[in-house]
C-alpha cells in the first residue's frame, strides 16, 4: 500500500537520493513528501526531533532517519530480492567500513571545498578528495569481482553510499574546473559512475547537474 | 571458530566495547596491546586508512571501526545476540549508536577541551545530548531491555570514562539529579558481568585523557596568533 511508506525528502539531497534508490531497487511504492528547506514541516519536526533533517522514512507510522540506517532497514524488511548488503559477514563489514569512511571523511572533505578560504586550501582539499576516490577505486576492484557494481551484478551498499553523491561531485568539478573522477586516477569509477546513473533504480531520482548548479547558487556559503 | 585477535589499548573505550562483546559471546581472543606512540607494522597494515585501534582480526582478516566490528561479531557468533532481531528496533539501535558517537562523544570531548566562554556553550550542547539519551533509557534496565545489548556496549563508556572526562574537564554532566535514569543505568552497567571484570584502572584513563586534552589545548593555543 502506497501510504504505508512515506519518505520525507528534497530532490537535491544526496542522502534522500540514496533512500530513493534503495526503495526503487526493492520496488517499494511510497509517497514522497517534498520538504521545503526554508520551512520544515510539522511532520518532519515530529518524526526527527533530534536532527530535524531529511531523509525520514515513515513505515507504518514509525519514523526512521539517517540515510544508510534507512537503507539497511529497507534491505532487512524487503528482503525477498535485490539484496543491498552482501550475505557474508566479512563482506558486510567491509561495505559498512567504507560507507562510514564516505560519510565521515570523504564527503565532509568534498563539501568543505565550497567554503574553503584561499586557493591553496581549495587545492589541498581537492587533492584529498581525489586521494579518497583513489582508495574507493581499489575497493571497487576488490568488491565488484569483475562485475559492474560494488555489489557485483546488482547495486550494493557502497554503490548507493557513493553513487548518491555523484550529482554533487559533478557540481564540485564544474565549480572548480577540476576532474575528481578521471581516467588517470580512477578509470574504473569513471565507467562505474556512468553505469550507475543509467541504472533503472537511479536514473529517475538522480538530480540533474544543471538544476543542482542553479540550486547551489541559492545556498548561503 | 577460527583465530581471533584484537589490536587494542587498555584505556581506549572503543577497544573496551569489543572486549565486552567478545566476552558476552564467549569468544576467546588474543589481546595484542598496541603502543600508540610507536605503532606496530601489524596495525598499520591492518588499518592503513585510519591507523587506529581497535582492529579486529578473524583468521588474519582485519576489520576496523568499533561499530562495524560489533556488527561483525554479532553476525558471526550467534549466541547471546547483541542487536535486536526486529528490523525497526535494530535500525533504532543503530541510530542511537551513531548519535552517541557523533553527538555525545564528540560533544562531551569538546566540552572537556574547551576553555573560557566556549566551555559553557559546549557544555550546554553536551547536556542536551544526554537529555535525549535519558528519555531513551527511561523505564528500562538496559538499553537492550533485560540484558545488555549493542547499545549498552556502545554507551558503556559513560559508565567509567565519562566521569574521568568530567574530572579532567572540570565540569559536571551526568548527575543523578539531572539524569536519574541514565545515572542509574551507568551504575548497573559497570557492575554487570562481563563489564565489571573488564574495565581499565581509572588512573590509566585519567592519564590517557589528560594527555589528549593538554595536547589539543596546546595545538589550539599555538594556532591562535
Amino acid at each position: 500500500m502506497k501510504s504505508e511508506v512515506k519518505l520525507l525528502g528534497a530532490w537535491p539531497s544526496p542522502f534522500v537520493t540514496r533512500v530513493r534508490i534503495a526503495l526503487n531497487m526493492k520496488s517499494v511504492e511510497y509517497e514522497f513528501l517534498e520538504e521545503r528547506l526554508e520551512s520544515k514541516s510539522q511532520l518532519l519536526l515530529q518524526s526527527n526531533p533530534i536532527y530535524q533533517k531529511i531523509p525520514v522514512l515513515i513505515h507504518r507510522d514509525k519514523p526512521l532517519s539517517e540515510s544508510l540506517i534507512i537503507v539497511q532497514y529497507v534491505d532487512d524488511v524487503w528482503s525477498s530480492h535485490s539484496p543491498i548488503l552482501p550475505s557474508d559477514p566479512y563482506d558486510r563489514a567491509i561495505a559498512r567500513f567504507w560507507a562510514a569512511y564516505i560519510d565521515e571523511k570523504w564527503y565532509p572533505t568534498m563539501r568543505s571545498i565550497r567554503g574553503a578560504e584561499g586557493i591553496e586550501e581549495k587545492k589541498r582539499l581537492i587533492e584529498e578528495v581525489k586521494k579518497g576516490l583513489g582508495l574507493l577505486e581499489e575497493v571497487f576492484k576488490n568488491s565488484s569481482k569483475g562485475k559492474g557494481f560494488y555489489g557485483g551484478d546488482q547495486l550494493g551498499m557502497l554503490d548507493i553510499a557513493l553513487g548518491g553523491f555523484l550529482g554533487w561531485l559533478r557540481v564540485t568539478e564544474i565549480a572548480n574546473g577540476v576532474k575528481l573522477l578521471d581516467q588517470g586516477n580512477t578509470p574504473e569509477l569513471v565507467k562505474w559512475a556512468q553505469r550507475f546513473c543509467e541504472h533503472d533504480a537511479v536514473k529517475h531520482v538522480m538530480p540533474d547537474t544543471g538544476k543542482l548548479i542553479e540550486f547551489a547558487k541559492t545556498l548561503k556559503r | 571458530m577460527g583465530e581471533v585477535k584484537l589490536i587494542a589499548t587498555p584505556a581506549s573505550f572503543p577497544c573496551a566495547r569489543i572486549e565486552w562483546a567478545l566476552r558476552i559471546k564467549g569468544v576467546e581472543y588474543e589481546y595484542l596491546k598496541e603502543d600508540l606512540a610507536n605503532k606496530s607494522a601489524l596495525l598499520l597494515q591492518s588499518n592503513p586508512v585510519h591507523k587506529k585501534v581497535p582492529v579486529f582480526l578473524h583468521n588474519d582478516e582485519p576489520i576496523a571501526e568499533s561499530l562495524v566490528i560489533l556488527e561483525y561479531i554479532d553476525e558471526t557468533w550467534k549466541e547471546n545476540p547483541l542487536l535486536p532481531l526486529d528490523p525497526y528496533q535494530r535500525a533504532q539501535a543503530r541510530f542511537w549508536a551513531k548519535f552517541i558517537d557523533e553527538k555525545c562523544v564528540l560533544g562531551i570531548w569538546g566540552a572537556t577541551v574547551a576553555q573560557g566562554e566556549e566551555k559553557a556553550k559546549a557544555r550546554d550542547g553536551a547536556l542536551e545530548s544526554l537529555a535525549f539519551l535519558e528519555k531513551e533509557i527511561e523505564g528500562k534496565k538496559y538499553f537492550g531491555g533485560e540484558k545488555i545489548g549493542y547499545l549498552d556496549i556502545v554507551a558503556g563508556w559513560m559508565s567509567h570514562w565519562l566521569s574521568v572526562l568530567e574530572e579532567v574537564g572540570e565540569m559536571e554532566l551526568l548527575t543523578a539529579e539531572r539524569f536519574p535514569s541514565l545515572h542509574e543505568w551507568s551504575h548497573n552497567f559497570i557492575q554487570t558481568s562481563p563489564v565489571k571484570d573488564c574495565i581499565p584502572p581509572r588512573e590509566s584513563v585519567v592519564q590517557y585523557f589528560s594527555f589528549g586534552v593538554n595536547y589539543v589545548r596546546s595545538l589550539a593555543a599555538s594556532t591562535k596568533s
